[in-house]
């Protein structure tokens, strides 16, 4: 008996616990509505996005010029990285994102110009079109796996640029000015934020679904599915138009905003961003890439008085944080917030 | 015209060749693609100039560069790319990071105007036929054979020649035969990042050192290694030889402009197409169980 | 053509390389029974199976299904016209809760055409196929991820993907391979009880006993030829089969 109790006082082992929180337990279900607590934790998050999303463009007096781009710009950017996510989910690994970014830009420029037509709808024209486009792309190297699909999508943006300046058309390497800019401040700053807040919340919707259940399992193990009798085809098709629409948004609101589109809009910048911002941000669930977007393009913004050292040090910071933090930022945001850990003696 | 695009077809070939072995050796052996490779050899004709510039000989300089080189391949690979799992082609990302990382680095150092050469090994040209051909170019095209010639009694003739090819076969049965696969796949970086080196001093001198040749490098070696076929040394031979007679012919009979265009449509097409290539030995699997 | 005949398979050829998988194989399957193929590693099953479920296009040869050419059409409108098979090698979705694994099976557009639209919600349909192979109703081990339920579970949850698509051909390959004896007590008689309602089956299989004592017919292959087509006893005495394959021992068969 003695000697048990010194074993056991001597060798106190202890290991790292991790449990959701009991309000978390709480808000499984429907009864969640009983409670104005529960209700606040579960909406709390969505809540301040939305309302940061809304608020931020009134405040145009107090920040100014630089700020209002700022916000146009990762609000864009957070189009795209989400666009790239949702291909991401179908195990389609995008290295050129710029690809349906540029299209969506040169697409709604040319309609603006050369065939006059006005603002918004240029957009929405260029999102479908574009989205038509690039499908007819991506779709037949959608067959192609992992690696060489990356290797394709990083080489078509630059294919394209390389074949716009070799022969001139879409004004080449002066690209296309004098686009007209959508002129309302209100509608410019709010028409991609919406969309911005609309897909981000339906995406989620729809990966919740059993829709979305088919998509995970394409990424997961496709022979299954095929035998399961599931069209992965028509699936893939879906999600690549679907993502390349919103990808095409992006770059068409981005060229109404500039009134100018380059060769620059295919630039090996607009594929890796929204790289970055997932990884920073954490993939699963849009919402990494949404705060990722939030975190990188203002920083980026913000380097751009180092000039050329601004892309050593985003290459850095994206080593380190693939390295060092992979799971991402928001993992581990969403972890301390639904989880608690404590030490517990075993 | 037609011996112009002779002759230097066959040494454009030649100088594809050695741009492209470091990069498909690495690929092929370990399946590690190591998009750093652009920077590597931007990086290493950096080096032979700094240490030119220090006073050291031409040929000192060239091996240290090769040296520094390698060893920065052996590092990339302990440092960087052991460390990542889990994420799909997080390898490409973080190599391509780095090499992006890198290139612009020198970039903004300053590297960028006519003074950055590396001086020829030999000057002066003789004539083939009626071509002028610089001695330089002659050099490569002899380098290049002799390469292939060393790269093919290594693999075939020394221990960890055959260890490599083990492991290019199949990774976790060559771990069973007791090949230690984790350094040899950092030897794999190590020995592309070393011939890297080795054809970025022979190419260099050529012209001035540009940093956007880094990029364009490192676009003609995948096009290169994916167009040739993974693994197999033939499909290299027989790519570089084709985009050496379409460049040639491109530059001689349109503008160079297009060069890159082609490089990057054969890279989709081929991978569109016939993934594995023209002669790869490692066919699509997708269709079976 | 006779009505009966569910399955036909003409003079099949595939060689991989140099290798011939499958040479000149030709069978015919009545609807109703439940035919055994066995064989030696290597004699070729899977690859008529991949051939007959689409993952794989033959040299030569055809697949008739009642009556239509189904050769080198995509596996997944075989699986729609009611030929559904499971995995040798299982292959479920890992990241996903188990009964979503047969929830998958229910978005299928064969389950939408038979059911007309959507029927009720997929999960509890799903639940209830599961509980009808076994898996109690209240257990949590239907919602834990099926990366972390233990492999003998698999195989059935596999089963009831299949059964979930309401096929008409069913065509399991070594679903018995990796169970305990139990478990194979308790699966063989699911499977006969789906074969006397009506389901025709095919298994390949390794574990003779089990399958001779259910099957009505077994064809046996060895380096891709078919040295024997009858039933189990017949089978048992055929002298090439024996020395092929059976070895010397005596089964004992009890119906």
């Amino acid at each position: 008996m003695n000697t048990l109790n010194t074993l056991n006082t001597v060798n106190i082992a202890k290991r790292k616990e991790r449990i959701d929180r009991a309000i978390k337990a709480r808000c499984n279900d429907i009864y969640t509505l009983l409670s104005l607590k529960e209700i606040s934790y579960v909406i709390a998050p969505k809540l301040c996005l939305i309302l940061f999303i809304f608020i931020f463009p009134l405040l145009k007096a107090i920040l100014g010029y630089y700020w209002e781009r700022v916000f146009y710009i990762t609000c864009l950017i957070a189009i795209l990285a989400i666009s790239w996510e949702l291909l991401s989910y179908v195990g389609l690994v995008s290295l050129g994102q710029a690809f349906v970014f540029g299209t969506g830009a040169y697409i709604s420029g040319i309609f603006n110009i050369n065939f006059h037509i006005p603002v918004p709808f240029s957009i929405l024209l260029a999102s479908g079109f574009g989205a038509l486009i690039c499908t007819l792309i991506l779709f037949p190297a959608s067959k192609i796996k992992g690696i060489y699909f990356a290797m394709i999508t990083l080489c078509i943006p630059m294919f394209f640029s390389k074949v716009i300046e070799a022969t001139e058309i879409f004004g080449g390497t002066s690209g296309i000015s004098g686009i007209s800019p959508i002129g309302n401040y209100y509608v410019e700053m709010y028409f991609p934020a919406l969309v911005l807040i609309g897909a981000f919340f339906c995406l989620r919707r729809l990966m919740s679904t059993d829709f979305g259940l088919l998509i995970i399992g394409i990424k997961d193990n496709e022979f299954s599915l095929m035998s399961s009798g599931i069209n992965i085809y028509k699936i893939k098709f879906f999600v690549i138009f679907l993502s390349s629409a919103l990808g095409c948004f992006s770059g068409a609101c981005m060229c109404h905003y500039y009134q100018f589109v380059g060769i620059s809009a295919f630039s090996l910048d607009y594929s890796i961003i929204p790289l970055a911002c997932s990884i920073l941000g954490g993939i699963d669930g849009f919402s990494g890439s949404l705060i990722g977007a939030f975190v990188v393009c203002p920083l980026s913004e913000m380097l751009r008085g180092f000039g050329t050292l601004r892309i050593v040090i985003y290459s850095v910071l994206l080593i380190m944080f693939i390295l060092l933090v992979p799971e991402g930022i928001f993992s581990y945001i969403s972890r301390k917030y639904h989880q608690i850990e404590r030490w517990k003696e075993i | 015209m037609w011996s112009l695009l002779l002759i230097y077809g066959l040494i454009n070939s030649a100088i594809i060749l050695l741009q492209t072995i470091g990069f498909g050796l690495t690929f092929s052996i370990s399946g590690i693609a190591n998009f750093s490779y652009g920077a590597l050899y931007i990086l290493s004709g950096i080096i032979t100039w700094l240490f030119l510039n220090y006073g050291f000989s031409l040929a000192i300089s060239i091996v240290i560069s090769i040296l520094i080189t390698s060893l920065g391949g052996f590092f990339i690979y302990w440092l960087v790319i052991y460390r990542i799992k889990g994420m799909p082609l997080s390898e490409v990302i973080i190599t391509f990071s780095l090499g992006v990382a890198i290139i612009e680095f020198l970039r903004w150092k300053g590297f960028v105007t006519y003074e950055f050469n590396v001086s020829p090994i030999l000057k002066g040209s003789i004539f083939i036929g009626n071509v002028p051909v610089d001695l330089q170019r002659v050099i490569i095209f002899f380098s290049a054979f002799l390469l292939l010639v060393a790269l093919y009694l290594f693999s075939h003739y020394t221990k960890i020649g055959l260890a490599l090819r083990g492991l290019s076969q199949n990774e976790q049965t060559a771990l069973c035969f007791g090949i230690n696969t984790e350094l040899l796949s950092s030897v794999s970086v190590m020995l592309g990042a070393g011939i890297c080196a080795l054809s970025a001093n022979l190419i260099l001198p050529l012209g001035i050192i540009s940093m956007d040749s880094g990029y364009d490098v490192l676009l003609v070696a995948i096009a290169v290694t994916v167009v040739g076929g993974l693994g197999s040394s033939t499909g290299l031979l027989l790519a570089s030889l084709i985009f050496g007679y379409i460049q040639t012919a491109t530059t001689i009979f349109l503008s160079s402009k297009w060069m890159m265009v082609i490089y990057l449509f054969s890279i989709i097409a081929v991978l569109m197409i016939k993934p594995s290539g023209i002669l790869g030995r490692f066919k699509e699997i997708e269709e079976r169980i | 053509m006779e009505r009966d005949i569910i399955l036909e398979v003409r003079d099949l050829s595939k060689s991989f390389g140099g290798i011939k998988a499958v040479d000149s194989l030709s069978l015919n399957l009545k609807k109703g029974e439940l035919l055994g193929i066995i064989g030696p590693n290597g004699s070729g099953k899977s690859t008529l199976i991949n051939i007959i479920t689409g993952f794989l296009k033959p040299d030569k040869g055809k697949v008739l299904y009642k009556g239509t050419d189904i050769t080198g059409l995509s596996p997944y409108k075989i699986a729609n016209i009611g030929l559904v098979r499971s995995f040798q090698f299982i292959r479920p979705f890992y990241k996903i809760p188990v009964y979503k694994n047969v929830v998958i099976s229910l978005c299928s557009d064969r389950v939408k055409r038979l059911k007309g639209g959507s029927f009720g919600r997929r999960d509890e349909v799903a639940i209830d196929l599961l509980e009808e192979l076994g898996f109690e109703r209240d257990s949590r081990i239907l919602y834990k991820e099926t990366s972390e339920i233990p492999h003998g579970y698999l195989r059935r949850v596999e089963l009831a993907r299949c059964i979930a698509l309401n096929p008409d051909l069913l065509i399991l390959d070594e679903i018995l391979s990796g169970m305990s004896k139990p478990e194979v007590a308790s699966i063989i008689p699911v499977i006969k009880r789906l074969n006397d309602q009506g389901l025709t089956i095919i298994m390949v299989e390794h574990r003779i006993k089990e399958l001779f004592q259910i099957a009505h017919r077994v064809i046996v292959l060895n380096f891709g030829r078919k040295i024997a087509d009858s039933t189990p006893e017949e089978v048992m005495q055929d002298q090439t089969v024996r020395s092929a394959y059976i070895g010397k021992a005596k089964i004992n068969f009890r119906r």
